[in-house]
């Protein structure tokens, strides 16, 4: 028995603190606190010997509150301050017109154009290979194996070589990085939906057949609505490895735009504060697709009556 | 039409034809079954191979566009020496240490708030949230931090292995059944009594899928994370540079070994899967 069951009838608590009690919020809140006071606690920590010194070499004398109040505020500091990458972000955001090449928002376009038609190809032909793969026997006997073989693959490396070389031939711009994030995006689908499309029972086919229904009607009225589940399981997977294969894909262009050139272009001049600040676009990037996703879902599972 | 690419086309169809009839034939002893699985997809590896080289023949594609596999083959003998260096560099000391201390640390962490609903509660929604994110992203940071040599690089693995055996350890810590906990309790066993003898061993295979999955992520974490900077061995900086000097070939060497060693990495831990939880459903042949 744990205490909070004991004292749970007894004490009278307004809904809203018993949900935030036992709810994920509260936890999840107070974890983040402590995360940023951590950061907080690594940046004077982290930041410290270059600042001891630089105070050195002016001759100047310091306090601890110094100390503290200018790790924070450094130009360049080994673990930029939480407040000073929020301060970059809100200036590079909000700050500057949105079609300056300075705005965090015109690179995060790039990354996201990229991410999403490389998304939207790689599910098109994970669920065709997928077709493929459940109506075929010798493809799945043949082709599976080499799917699940090509995730053990070190596919980013590749990344750098796609690019020049579709460079070379002077295809550049979006296509190039789009497949990289094409190709890491089909296996989760095709894994996914092979195993959706299979995921009807016996039964169920069975009764198909006593329908006397056709392989395009099985398809469509059965092993496609059971398989919905799996796609957007696996989409939303897919969708977060492609834009870790844009961003990637962005390394070896040059550093020109889109949030990994401006990672490394920052590790270029040492500009922490810059790379934080597209660290943090680059998740707040990823969260927006993985819940579109999921709203997606829910929204297509409750008009297939699925109960939330 | 010339003789590579049709005698490349004819190959394909033969293959396809042989694989088909192989799919049909359906033997009875278990390990006529195990070598036929093992040949069709050989078959079709292979036959990947030959198109491969007869397109590039036969439409004359310039090697730097697409190298065909002989070439490939040819580099990968001539520049052992080079190939070996960069795989101790890259594989045997950036990831196998950064596996190695990302999943023990995500192990650990699990077990250590296993007591805490509470933590579980916060730490879990983050950890998930936090796989789903380009983790990669910060390559740069640690090598600012931990300079140019592999021990940035196993940070990098670090940071990227550890969230998937959090996640993973503490999501099998709850798959043993109420039955066999209340058993444990009958038993009067302490705490650690039911983890070690109940709880781990359920957890084993949630385990195990984390350690596959980081096999492959380890190995894409090291080698972007040398694309940042490094000295001069590594694999990931010979295929930034080799790319730059339009050695393709170099490269696509490169990448081979890169897929060879990811594929025996997961291939020893499935293998080592198999010994541990034999006793699992997933493991059960027929």
């Amino acid at each position: 028995m744990t205490a909070a069951a004991d004292t749970a009838p007894t004490r009278t608590t307004t809904p809203v603190f018993r949900r935030a009690v036992e709810g994920k919020a509260l936890p999840i809140l107070i974890v983040l606190g402590v995360i940023i006071l951590i950061w907080y606690a690594f940046t004077v920590y982290l930041n410290a010997p270059w600042q001891i010194d630089a105070y050195e070499r002016a001759g100047t004398e310091w306090t601890a509150t110094d100390l503290v109040r200018d790790t924070m505020a450094q130009e360049r500091p080994v673990l930029p301050s939480p407040h000073q990458v929020v301060a970059e972000i809100w200036k590079t955001t909000v700050g500057t017109r949105l079609t300056s090449k300075r705005n965090l928002f015109y690179h995060a376009w790039i990354t996201l154009s990229s991410t999403l038609l490389g998304f939207v190809i790689g599910t098109a032909l994970g669920v065709l290979l997928a077709v493929g793969i459940v109506h075929n026997r010798a493809m799945d006997k043949s082709v599976m194996p080499w799917v699940i073989a090509s995730q053990t693959i070190p596919i980013l490396a590749v990344a750098p070589m796609i690019i020049v070389v579709l460079n070379a031939i002077g295809l550049s711009g979006l296509l190039p990085k789009a497949l990289i994030s094409t190709y890491l995006s089909f296996f989760p689908v095709v894994v996914g939906m092979v195993k959706g499309f299979r995921s009807p029972e016996a039964f169920q086919l069975d009764l198909m057949r006593t329908y006397n229904a056709s392989g395009t009607q099985t398809f469509w009225k059965l092993r496609w609505p059971a398989a919905l589940p799996y796609l957007f399981t696996s989409m939303k997977v897919a969708v977060a490895i492609s834009l870790v294969g844009a961003i990637v894909g962005e390394l070896p262009t040059g550093a020109v735009s889109g949030l990994g050139a401006r990672l490394l272009a920052g590790s270029y001049y040492g500009q922490t504060v810059q790379i934080w600040s597209a660290l943090f676009m680059a998740a707040a990037l990823a969260a927006l697709l993985v819940g579109l996703v999921g709203i997606g879902q829910r929204v297509v599972m409750a008009r297939l009556g699925a109960k939330p | 039409m010339n003789w590579a690419l049709t005698g490349a086309l004819l190959f394909w169809a033969a293959a396809w034809a042989l694989n088909e009839w192989l799919a049909r034939l359906n033997p009875h002893s278990a390990s006529a079954r195990r070598a036929l699985g093992l040949l069709i997809p050989a078959i079709f590896g292979i036959t990947l191979l030959v198109v491969w080289e007869g397109v590039v023949r036969g439409f004359d594609i310039s090697p730097v566009l697409l190298t065909p596999p002989s070439a490939i083959w040819t580099r990968i003998t001539s520049s052992l020496p080079t190939l070996w260096a960069d795989f101790q560099q890259t594989f045997l000391k950036a990831v196998l240490i950064g596996y190695a201390i990302g999943c023990g640390a995500g192990f650990l962490t699990a077990i250590a708030i296993d007591r805490s609903p509470f933590l579980q509660r916060g730490l879990m929604p983050l950890g998930n949230f936090v796989s789903a994110l380009p983790i990669i992203g910060v390559a740069p940071i640690m090598v600012m931090w931990f300079g140019f040599d592999w021990p940035s690089k196993a940070a990098v693995v670090i940071i990227m292995t550890f969230f998937p055996m959090l996640v993973n350890t503490v999501e099998g810590l709850s798959a043993s059944s109420a039955i066999d906990r209340d058993l444990m309790r009958t038993y009067a066993s302490s705490y650690w009594q039911t983890l070690f003898k109940l709880r781990l061993p359920a957890a084993a295979p949630f385990i195990f899928n984390a350690l596959k999955i980081n096999s492959t992520l380890a190995l894409i974490g090291a080698i972007v994370a040398e694309f940042f900077g490094t000295p001069i061995v590594g694999m990931g900086f010979r295929i930034s540079t080799e790319v730059g000097r339009m050695n393709i070939d170099m490269v696509w060497a490169e990448i081979a070994m890169a897929a060879l060693a990811g594929s025996l990495f997961y291939g020893a831990v499935a293998l080592l899967e198999r010994a541990v939880t034999f006793w699992h459903p997933s493991m059960r042949s027929g």
